[in-house]
């Protein structure tokens, strides 16, 4: 067995509305081990989104544990966390999230300034993912002259940049057409085989399909768990 | 934060500015206009000051000057041309002075008779200054040719005069002047000496009368103290003794003390106020508390506009963190700490207010040139004002930089990366 990557051990997030407390996650346990490819489902409003958050180091869970590797994050400060996103966490948006203003190259390159990475490294390692999802000839591209696809393409290129624990993707693949929704899920899955750790918050059953563990929250529980073969 | 993140954050900072050209000059433009009118101020009032002070210094620094005054007695007015007018500084008044002022190097009496000089059929207007040898120690004349007057001079009361370089070439042309004689009224004198004119424009057409220097006893003996002149048809009689006595001190300490041993004298044997007393270093006091004054007054001009300047900055960066909400979300998502969010911010506005600094420099520096360009102002611009503003337009960069990157800071990155 290979070892455990994220331990959630009785997780539980509040959100205080004036009076009101909502309970978005009720003690949640999951174990997530090296090189596994896991799919949160859900209906609105089940706490995916909250849980997201604690796995991607955002937001700090009322209570309980959370072990990325070998720390326990969930008691850090803000600082700390910063740090614990910059080196172990690769996140990949639904709407892509690349900043405007830069080109490809310079997009790829931004989480590996914020972990003091050589200028040169940096444009390397950029290039190098970049060829690797097959925009190497984009390089000086604003992302307003990209496709959905090709957005997709270098935010999952960042997401990659600093050798991540585990990639964390919020419905990867919900502003896509289905074409480029299967050359993107591809990707997933030839990072996957190469040993990356990924989970994915999707509605979508394709997406799903293509982990091998899919488990399905409601009402801030785990509501049940499947293996697809 | 690491030197590797900062020059990013510098070039991603002024990148940033560069897409939006006309909004980030528009922004630095309250800046640029705050430095730049602080140092041309600063310079006119320098200039101003400095064109005051150099007029007080040349009265002398250590000068007690007593001028005679004419009063104009209403109830007195005497229409009849056979009334003398007697007023102003007297023989007694210099003896007694002379026996109670302290520390006084020198004390020069001076008699001013403006009368014509004439040499073969040459003429010209001069003010016939009678005087002793030691008022070119108090008034820093500069003998070019012969000499000035002399101890001798005043004890034998001869008749010589020294005159100008300026009036020397009007008068004499291409003849010799020393040796020869000009005549005054019905006096002549024999020049002996040639002092250089304090005026600038040699040769032109004459600007101040010129004064030429004789011995004040000589003068004394030949014209008296009566002077008949005309004036619109009518006689005028003044009787004066002396016009003007200059008492130089040993050292500017002696200066107040000695003011006030004249005053009291004087007060004692004029019973109206037919003098005058000028002090230049009281006056040089007045004048630096004038600038000081002025210099503030400029100053919190000055500060206001580069306020005014702040808080444009402050204004727009405000609206570009809220227009880059999204932007601060994902970096803060993809590992950024809030410092490295406050520095991004803080980094685009002192790169704004250092630009609007560095080109308000350049227009305090042209701006002032222009001014004495144009107009007969003089403008100093003195180095510590273009470092002082320079310097505050950085700091107005910092402090009004802080509040937009703090905000930027404290955004919580799960609601920024959900800002449309
Ligand atoms: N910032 C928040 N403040 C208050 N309530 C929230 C907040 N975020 C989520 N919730 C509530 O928590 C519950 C879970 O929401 P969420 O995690 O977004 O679920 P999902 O992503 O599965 O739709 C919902 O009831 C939602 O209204
Ligand atoms: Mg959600």
């Amino acid at each position: 067995m290979s070892e455990t990557v994220v331990k959630l051990d009785g997780i539980s997030k509040e959100y205080h509305m004036g009076e009101m407390i909502v309970h978005a996650l009720k003690g949640i346990d999951l174990e997530v081990k090296r090189g596994e490819f896991l799919a949160i489902m859900g209906s609105s409003g089940s706490g995916k989104s909250s849980m997201l958050n604690v796995l991607g180091c955002l937001d700090r869970p009322s209570k309980g544990h959370y072990y990325l590797g070998d720390v326990d994050v969930a008691n850090m400060n803000d600082e700390d966390l910063s740090t614990i996103r910059s080196q172990r966490i690769g996140f990949i948006f639904q709407s892509f999230n690349l900043i405007e203003q830069l080109t490809v190259q310079e997009n790829i390159e931004v989480p590996l300034f914020y972990q003091n990475t050589p200028p040169k490294v940096a444009a390397e390692r950029a290039i190098e993912l970049a060829t690797m999802v097959g925009l190497e000839t984009r390089l000086d591209h604003r992302p307003s002259e990209l496709s959905g696809g090709q957005m997709q393409r270098v935010a999952i290129a960042r997401a990659l940049a600093n050798n991540p624990y585990i990639l964390l993707a919020d419905e990867p693949t919900g502003n896509l057409d289905s074409k480029t929704e299967t050359e993107i899920l591809d990707m997933f899955d030839d990072l996957n085989r190469q040993g990356m750790t990924i989970i994915v918050v999707t509605h979508d059953d394709p997406v799903a399909e293509r982990a091998q563990r899919v488990i399905t929250l409601k009402d801030g529980l785990v509501d049940h768990e499947r293996f697809n073969s | 934060m690491n030197p590797i993140l900062m020059a990013r954050t510098v070039k991603i900072g002024a990148k940033n500015l560069l897409m939006h050209k006309a909004r980030s000059s528009l922004t630095m433009l309250g800046i640029i206009f705050g430095v730049t009118s602080v140092i041309a101020m600063l310079a006119i009032g320098e200039g101003l000051s400095k064109h005051q002070q150099d007029s007080i210094l040349k009265m002398g620094s250590t000068n007690i000057i007593l001028d005679s005054k004419e009063v104009v007695d209403e109830s007195k007015v005497d229409t009849s041309n056979s009334r003398t007018n007697k007023y102003g500084l007297t023989r007694l008044d210099l003896r007694r002075i002379a026996g109670s002022v302290q520390g006084g190097e020198y004390i020069v009496p001076i008699r001013q008779i403006n009368q014509s000089l004439q040499f073969a059929t040459r003429r010209q207007p001069v003010i016939l200054t009678g005087t002793i040898k030691e008022y070119s120690e108090v008034q820093n004349i500069k003998i070019l040719k012969g000499r000035f007057l002399t101890e001798a001079d005043a004890l034998h009361g001869t008749s010589i005069c020294i005159i100008s370089n300026t009036l020397s070439k009007r008068l004499f042309a291409y003849h010799e002047p020393l040796g020869n004689y000009v005549r005054a009224g019905e006096m002549l004198f024999e020049v002996v000496g040639i002092y250089e004119s304090s005026e600038k424009a040699v040769g032109a057409e004459s600007v101040e009368t010129e004064k030429v220097f004789v011995p004040l006893q000589n003068l004394k003996q030949r014209q008296g103290d009566l002077v008949i002149s005309r004036s619109s048809g009518s006689f005028k009689r003044t009787e004066i003794q002396l016009d003007r006595i200059i008492v130089k001190n040993l050292k500017p300490e002696y200066v107040e003390g000695n003011s006030r041993i004249i005053q009291s004298i004087l007060q004692f044997g004029h019973p109206v106020m037919d003098y005058e007393i000028t002090v230049p270093l009281e006056l040089l006091k007045q004048a630096e508390e004038t600038k000081r004054v002025f210099t503030l007054v400029l100053g919190s001009i000055a500060a206001i506009s580069l306020l005014v300047g702040g808080i444009g900055i402050m204004n727009i960066m405000l609206a570009t963190v809220t227009e880059r909400t999204r932007e601060i979300g994902i970096r803060r998502a993809l590992g950024a700490k809030k410092i490295d969010v406050i520095l991004q911010f803080l980094v685009e506005t002192v790169i704004l207010s250092l630009g609007g600094g560095v080109i308000g420099v350049l227009g305090g520096v042209i701006v002032p040139e222009l001014i004495s360009a144009f107009t007969n102002l003089e403008t100093i611009i003195t180095p510590w004002s273009l470092f002082l503003a320079f310097g505050v337009s950085a700091f107005i960069g910092v402090v009004f930089g802080i509040y937009p990157a703090m905000r930027a800071a404290s955004l919580d990155p799960i609601e920024a990366l959900r800002h449309e």
